[in-house]
């Protein structure tokens, strides 16, 4: 509670400040003032476009977030598995890996237009990489002595994988989910910087092409908003997901 | 006053108990190398159906090599290992295999790391159920089915990864050290526990250890091995009653002189390793 009040503090000071030197210590066209920011997102609230826009976005990152990570974890499972074929596509995956994926955004325009499609398929390229690699390594990471046991017990390679691997690659996966969410945003938003006419990105550059600082600053908050809503959402559900990692908690710290 | 009591039963159950069953497990001839490193040199082993195997030695003698070749993890490189008469097959099912570490599923609850084997059998639900109220009881694990592992203290791990090990109910039981990372007191109860079960289910146990009073305590038979590669160097009778009080066989005779005898045994092994 102490901990609560203290930190409205720090935002309240912050803020505070702000909109005194705004236009006293730096020129005012350059960082707004809070209370336009806020002027101008209740006027967004108002009218309705922040949800629009915020709509679109949340659409291209959930749906692009979702689409990579499916495909990270099942590549993932794969190659893990398949250890001969993840020595043999090594090299590939690593160049791949290695491109900053932001500089593939001018080919996907090539390929999928100027669209929410372009965007989706850009975010999922970042998501992948991150998922792919978090569960591959946690797939990797099974030990080969536990699997030799359920082998013993009877397991075949589908038993092995679903009360072994599986399981025990989840906290890697949720972990590879937790780094995804703003590389998602990114690569939502940075789509619809390049090219688009929708989404909380157009707004931005939009604002910041008219010199309108506080709808800059307005378009950021509300993608920090979002970004904070995603993490929300993967928190809840890997606490859902791995009900264990809550006894481990209760457990008494010893050293 | 206890000795008196352990040397009785000695006594009484002086004849040998493991003479007139089957052979179960034979190593003929078998070496094993890893690349350059050979890990076994010509071992010839015989283990009885019932019998109480120790296999004591310096750690890097082979011991477990054995164990993963009775599994059917790997096959030698020159001899055969035939479990039941007939060559051991990769995933040798008859066996379970418990390991220093326990490998328990820290997702999954204890009853239902028990169930894992019986799951794999595809057993009924209550089946399941039921079985695993059985063995829960077996080890003395009651009550603590709905917790998870990474609540339960070492010794209760142990006894969930044995629970879920005889679930399946393999013939022969292979041990890797497996309450090497328990303290004195622990290792003593758990000691027991085996000893217990293992008797009251009937099965084979080769059991690794490099504790030489576990190795004699515990055992029917106590193959004793070398260096490396490992050979065998000796292989004991351990004229103990089947039935013994792990606690107060720290005074008999008996005990006391083969504890004796494998410390003098392994001491130059010991020795030479250190350098």
């Amino acid at each position: 509670m102490i901990m609560f009040i203290s930190r409205l503090g720090i935002l309240a000071a912050f803020l505070g400040f702000w909109e005194f030197a705004s236009g006293r210590l730096i020129q005012k066209y350059l960082i707004s003032t809070p209370s336009d920011i806020a002027a101008t997102f209740w006027e967004w609230l108002l009218d309705g476009r922040i949800f629009f826009h915020a709509g679109i976005t949340a659409i291209e990152a959930i749906a692009g977030f979702l689409l990579g990570a499916f495909v990270g974890m099942t590549i993932g499972l794969i190659l893990g598995r398949a250890e001969k074929l993840a020595e043999l596509l090594n090299p590939f995956i690593m160049a791949f890996y290695s491109i900053p994926k932001i500089a593939l955004a001018p080919l996907f325009i090539i390929w999928f237009g100027i669209g929410i499609e372009m965007k989706i398929l850009l975010t999922a390229t970042i998501v992948f990489f991150l998922v792919f690699l978090n569960t591959y390594t946690g797939v990797r990471s099974v030990s080969q002595e536990l699997v030799n046991i359920m082998r013993l017990m009877g397991a075949n390679e589908r038993d092995v994988m679903r009360k072994v691997v599986l399981p025990s690659a989840i906290v890697w996966v949720f972990t590879g989910l937790r780094l995804s969410v703003p590389y998602a945003m990114i690569g939502a938003i940075v789509g619809e910087m390049i090219a688009a006419n929708r989404g909380l990105g157009y707004l931005l550059s939009h604002a910041s092409s008219q010199f309108n600082t506080a709808g800059v600053f307005a378009a950021l908050v509300a993608i920090i908003t979002m970004s904070v809503l995603m993490n929300t959402g993967v928190s809840l559900l890997a606490r859902i997901s791995m009900p264990w990692e809550k006894a481990k908690q209760k457990r008494e710290i010893s050293i | 006053m206890q000795a008196e009591k352990v040397d009785q039963m000695v006594a009484r159950s002086a004849a040998p108990h493991t003479e007139a069953k089957p052979e179960l497990v034979r190593f003929d001839a078998v070496s094993k190398s890893f690349g350059a490193l050979q890990a076994v040199r010509d071992v010839s082993l015989s283990v009885r159906e019932g019998e109480f195997l120790t296999l004591v030695g310096p750690s890097g003698c082979g011991k477990s090599t054995l164990l993963n070749m009775t599994a059917g993890l790997f096959a030698p490189t020159e001899g055969t290992v035939t479990y039941g008469g007939v060559p051991v097959e990769p995933y040798n099912q008859k066996v379970g295999y418990m390991t220093q570490s326990d490998h328990l599923l820290h997702w999954r609850t204890v009853a239902r790391n028990i169930a894992v084997p019986l799951e794999i059998a595809k057993l009924s639900r209550g089946e399941i159920r039921d079985r695993v109220d059985e063995l829960l009881d077996l080890v003395g694990l009651t009550g603590f089915g709905d917790h998870y592992p990474s609540e339960l203290s070492g010794g209760m791990r142990k006894r969930c990864a044995l629970a879920r090990l005889l679930a399946y109910d393999p013939e022969t039981l292979l041990f890797d050290e497996p309450f090497a990372a328990l303290d004195a007191q622990l290792r003593l109860k758990m000691q027991m526990e085996i000893r217990r079960i293992v008797a009251q289910l009937n099965k084979t146990v080769l059991f690794v250890t490099h504790d030489l009073d576990e190795a004699v305590a515990l055992a029917d038979r106590c193959v004793v091995f070398s260096g490396r590669p490992g050979t065998i160097s000796e292989v004991l009778d351990i004229p103990l009653p089947r039935e013994r009080d792990l606690f107060s066989i720290r005074h008999n005779a008996q005990y006391v002189q083969l504890t004796a005898r494998l410390w003098d045994e392994m001491a130059p092994s010991a020795a030479a390793g250190e350098n």
